[in-house]
């Protein structure tokens, strides 16, 4: 059998409000549109994405949030309604997940051989998140491959940034040699936002685009310096400050996402795939990925 | 403004699901349970016709958001414990008052909206008090969120509205707080039998609050709210809330008659059921420290000056 490999990593942000804007039939409320950089730069990846060959998305969320180790889905299908919890009034979700258990499971046992504390999620009744729901149907509106998701240990809180780092980074040199192990060729996505301060109103009609900005100037001047690092190749550079950037800006990236993801790229020194910029409700959003394949690799933005 | 508000008793619960679904895989976790079981009997004997609740695992960005739909149905899994199994609800929820409360928060100038949606995913703290503190639905109820930025004066000005709202409405009204005492759970997998208090300082703290608690010292739990945050609270938010919350609801002072009614560990966290009957026979107001609030002003642009 081939060795496995990760053939694309992307930085994938999920605030509901690109799929409220995009109107797909899945989603009950109805929008004028909004936060056009955000949602044509996911339109360009996603048709990236269909030129590469793969055969499975994996995830890891901050909006499955545990605190006994990182839990991994582990049944094949998903099939239900998200509502987001914050914006129930932007995202009623219905939708239909296929799970590659088998990888699934083949990256909890080699997190748990690694000595990552983990388990298996196995009750029917569970209801994926809607930062793995958002970020996969921005990627891959058809659905049509199947995803692991893994959940986000909220080590930042429990103890520090940089055990955050630690531990992240485990998961994600776990997880590479499950793939490679597994012979598939896999998608990873960290599905986070950069700076992450949220206002605590929102406009009348939310798409409202004259109202749309970043929550301050220091947000913006953080997520420019990590996005240019990014650009440069330095993305050891960019997880060894990350604790900083996540204390001061209160970055998404404390669930571990970028960190496990780099980790399983082997910090990868080649430019990042800029794909667009955006705030939403304040926050601050890249869309980038990592080809590791210098052929198909490209200047996007 | 309105008579006093109709508070007829207020509760302190823990928010994990083991008491509503493993009670009888740890003795601590069973005797929470019977706690749980008692105070469903008192709000029963209170003649209370509205169980409001302010949870500390539903988070919300935008303002206070306040559950409204009629009567909301889903089963809802636990993020780290749904091997333990499903929450099947239905609730009958109070929407005239969600409105009302809604109402208030505004009048007091705090962002609040009511959220009324098909498949809403209630929180596991709301979804456990409701199941065993009012399993038959016989009394209406009303949740509301915990702002991950609100701070104490927003907290203070929120169990403010909802007083106003009470009185407003005639309600006659069982407060329940979900959260923890300490917060700190164990990170690995343990077995029922082996649970316990993370620490023994956790475990410290929590008897002091007990002790407080016992003695019907709300208000003074209250002015401590942010020495408990800094001692036993994991810093996932920036302050320790309900503390703010139920004492401004239930009229920031020290005049209840507590009771403890169950005190346990939960995956190492401090879970308690905690009893305070408004009397008249407390133990009166001492100094406090921190000012009062009546109306909420926001962060007054303070992040826009110096801006260049
Ligand atoms: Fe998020």
């Amino acid at each position: 059998m081939a060795k496995g490999e990760i053939v694309l990593g992307c930085l994938a942000p999920h605030p509901p409000h690109v799929v409220y804007a995009e109107n797909p039939e899945q989603n009950e409320p109805f929008s004028e549109g909004g936060w056009e950089a955000l949602r044509w730069g996911y339109n360009m990846l996603a048709r990236k994405l269909k030129e590469v060959d793969y055969d499975c998305i994996v995830v890891l969320t901050p909006h499955w949030q545990t605190y006994i180790g990182n839990h991994f889905l582990g049944l094949e299908r998903f099939q239900n309604i998200s509502v987001d919890p914050i914006f129930p009034n932007l995202f009623r979700f219905h939708h239909d997940i296929k799970v590659d258990v088998e990888l699934s499971e083949a990256m909890q046992r080699s997190a748990e051989e690694a000595g990552i504390v983990s388990m298996m999620m196995r009750n029917p009744d569970f209801r994926v998140d809607y930062g793995t729901i958002v970020s996969c149907h921005m990627m891959n509106p058809d659905w049509d491959k199947p995803i692991v998701t893994i959940s986000s240990n909220r080590s930042t809180h429990y103890y520090s940034d940089e055990v955050m780092n630690e531990q992240a980074s485990a998961l994600g040199r776990a997880v590479s040699k499950a793939i490679e192990e597994s012979g598939k060729k896999v998608v990873l996505v960290a599905s986070h936002s950069l700076s992450h301060r949220h206002f605590v109103t929102e406009a009348p009609l939310p798409e409202d685009m004259s109202r749309e900005h970043i929550y301050n100037h220091s947000q913006y001047v953080w997520d420019m310096k990590v996005i240019e690092m990014m650009r440069e190749g330095k993305m050891k550079e960019v997880i060894e400050i990350l604790p900083e950037m996540i204390e001061q800006t209160m970055a998404e990236a404390e669930g571990g996402g970028l960190t496990w993801m780099m980790a399983a790229m082997g910090m990868p020194d080649y430019p990042a795939e800029i794909y667009g910029y955006q705030s939403v409700i304040g926050t601050g959003n890249v869309i980038a990925a990592w080809d590791p394949n210098s052929a198909t690799r490209a200047l996007v933005l | 403004m309105a008579e006093s508000p109709d508070i007829r008793l207020g509760l302190y619960v823990p928010p994990h699901p083991h008491p509503l679904l493993a009670p009888e895989q740890n003795e601590g976790w069973g005797r929470l349970r019977d706690a749980f079981d008692t105070c469903r009997q008192r709000i029963e004997e209170s003649g209370a016709d509205l169980i409001m609740i302010y949870s500390t695992t539903w988070p919300s960005i935008i303002g206070h958001q306040i559950q409204a739909h009629p009567s909301p149905v889903f089963t809802h899994v636990d993020d780290d414990f749904h091997f333990l199994g499903s929450m099947e609800y239905e609730f009958k929820m109070d929407a005239e008052f969600a409105e009302c409360f809604r109402d208030c928060c505004e009048e007091r100038g705090l962002q609040a909206r009511t959220v009324a949606y098909d498949g809403f995913p209630i929180d596991t703290g709301s979804v456990v008090a409701l199941k065993l503190l009012n399993p038959d639905n016989r009394i209406p109820a009303c949740i509301v969120s915990s702002n991950v930025y609100s701070n104490r004066a927003e907290q203070i000005v929120l169990g403010k509205a909802c007083r106003d709202a009470i009185s407003n409405l005639g309600r006659k009204v069982a407060v329940v707080v979900v959260a923890s005492l300490s917060n700190r759970m164990f990170t690995e997998h343990i077995e029922p039998s082996e649970d316990r208090i993370h620490s023994a300082k956790d475990d410290e703290w929590n008897q002091k609050i007990l002790e407080f608690f016992e003695d019907g010292r709300l208000e003074d739990i209250s002015q401590l709210s942010r020495d408990i945050q800094g001692q036993i609270r994991v810093s996932k938010v920036v302050a320790y809330k309900p503390a703010w919350w139920m004492a401004a609801t239930m009229g920031q002072h020290n005049n209840y008659e507590g009771e403890v009614l169950a005190y346990e560990a939960l995956h190492g966290a401090g879970g308690a059921v905690i009893q305070l009957t408004p009397s008249e026979k407390g133990i009166g107001d001492k100094e406090f420290d921190e000012d009062d609030v009546e109306h909420y002003h926001g962060d007054r642009g303070v992040l826009d000056k110096g801006m260049i």
